[in-house]
């Protein structure tokens, strides 16, 4: 084992964890805002918006995100349509093309999560909305969504680790994220486990600061939901 | 019960005895890539034909061995020779110091020039200012790949690929301005079919040992002296009784092995 070549490389990881942190974060941002307004229209939704919906999801859930990227980034590229059009410089550039199926794909698994934790949103917390004379748009707005947030942060943060170990397919399509990076220096040297081993520590560091993160809003959020033994307003009478 | 247990101890020992001493050469499995015409790719009915195809199972009949062909991808095809997924590899792969680090070579098998690869009309004569900032595709974990990145890593962006039908596929695409490969391997697996009509050779024909190494040789795990004497056997007996002359003329019109 030689450790000393990925030191002398360190440079490279940097680029890639550049590369994967900022394709990440923009594709989970994007897919996100895409998920909302989808996961509140498949629940009060008529039937002809909510069918392209679910295919639109049925379609991105239904097939592995290689499949996708390739579809994209190789698929799309065949068609002088496309080429010849105003997109082709977007789906011209490999960014562009994981950036495209990441959020897409993201978005997909969010909305359907989404979905789920705003049809189990307690019947009382409507019917009290409802009571104060809310509009259905404020109600999504102050009630209901809040609480589907709440309700969905857990599975989400498995999604936003999925997402962080999906983008490793960027590498196929000549991205140099962090897995690029260690099969570079695979390729160079010979050496799949100082390489691979590397990529993995750089992965499991920003695994554990999600988690750290997802861990704190938790906190924050259920707030309402903690024992209060230390709010001075409810003590124990004398 | 106890009986049942002495066989199944019985049994391990044979079985570690058995792969012990199985390397008597009588079957060999080879390594090959699969998609990098016209040395190695999978036809249509999928099955894997091309130069480095027939010159592994023409040395399978030379040495009396039986051969089984295992695809490979590229960026893996020393690793899983290490990891004995196979034993030796019999694809294009070049003659390098650093390859002789992890692995044995026999003699080389063949032996051609690189060469860039760029549109017609994109770029008049070669220099490094006239490729400086274009994108240079490139398959990973290739004497062009080493060659390109100490060369012209500053001058250029470099984009990556797995196989050589990718970086093709990105050429025509636009991706890439210019490619750098084997110029046999360019002039038959992209110029000469019609998706490479549009294309040209550019630039000087490049040979450098210190990059390209000696020649295309067959990778065998260190520890296998004896398979590398048995393939460089086979090699000489093929160029001399006519297969190789055969299986050169089958894709080639000219003298591949070089000098």
């Amino acid at each position: 084992m030689d450790f000393t070549l990925i030191f002398e490389n360190i440079g490279i990881y940097f680029t890639g964890l550049q590369n994967t942190v900022v394709l990440v974060s923009i594709s989970l941002v994007l897919g996100l805002l895409l998920a909302v307004p989808l996961a509140v229209l498949l629940n009060y939704g008529n039937n002809s918006i909510r069918l392209p919906i679910r295919a639109y999801i049925y379609f991105f859930r239904g097939t592995p995100l290689l499949v996708q990227m390739f579809l994209v980034y190789y698929g799309f590229g065949q068609f002088d349509l496309i080429k010849d059009s105003l997109l082709w410089p977007f789906f011209k550039e490999a960014y562009f093309c994981a950036l495209f199926a990441f959020t897409l794909n993201t978005g997909a698994y969010t909305a359907e999560i989404l979905r789920g934790a705003i049809k189990a949103t307690n019947h009382g917390e409507i019917e009290a909305a409802m009571a104060a004379g809310m509009s259905k748009l404020l109600m999504i707005r102050r009630i209901i969504l809040p609480s589907a947030f709440r309700r969905a942060l857990p599975a989400y943060s498995n999604e936003i680790i999925f997402m962080l170990h999906g983008s490793a397919l960027a590498s196929v399509i000549t991205i140099v994220d962090i897995t690029g990076a260690a099969r570079i220096i695979n390729s160079r040297y010979y050496s799949p486990y100082e390489a691979f081993v590397t990529a993995a520590v750089f992965y499991m560091t920003l695994t554990f600061i999600i988690v750290f993160l997802v861990k704190k809003l938790e906190v924050r959020w259920f707030a309402h939901l903690q024992p209060q033994s230390n709010n001075p307003a409810i003590e124990a009478p004398p | 019960m106890k009986r049942l247990i002495a066989l199944a101890a019985l049994m391990v020992c044979a079985l570690m005895v058995s792969t012990a001493s199985a390397k008597d050469w009588s079957k060999v499995r080879i390594g090959v890539e699969g998609a990098y015409p016209p040395f190695s790719y999978v036809t249509p009915a999928g099955e894997l034909a091309g130069f480095d195809i027939d010159i592994a199972k023409a040395l399978g009949e030379a040495m009396g061995a039986e051969v089984t062909l295992v695809a490979q991808d590229w960026d893996g095809i020393i690793p899983a020779l290490l990891a004995k997924k196979y034993d030796a590899i019999v694809a294009s792969m070049s003659i390098t110091e650093e390859r002789k680090q992890k692995v044995a070579f026999t003699n080389k098998y063949y032996q051609t020039p690189a060469k860039f690869v760029c549109k017609k009309g994109t770029i008049a004569e070669f220099s490094r200012d006239a490729i400086k900032g274009k994108k240079v595709g490139v398959q990973r974990a290739t004497i062009h790949d080493r060659y390109l990145t100490d060369n012209y890593g500053n001058d250029v962006e470099i984009k990556r690929y797995g196989t050589q039908d990718e970086a093709y596929l990105d050429l025509t695409a636009g991706r890439v301005d210019l490619l750098l490969a084997d110029s046999v391997a360019l002039s038959d697996g992209f110029l000469k079919k019609p998706e490479g009509a549009d294309y040209q050779f550019i630039g000087p024909d490049l040979s450098d040992p210190k990059w390209f190494g000696d020649g295309a040789g067959i990778a065998i795990r260190k520890e296998d002296t004896d398979l590398v004497e048995k393939f460089n056997m086979a090699i000489d007996k093929i160029r001399s009784d006519g297969t190789y002359k055969t299986i050169q003329d089958k894709y080639f019109d000219f003298n591949v092995y070089g000098e």
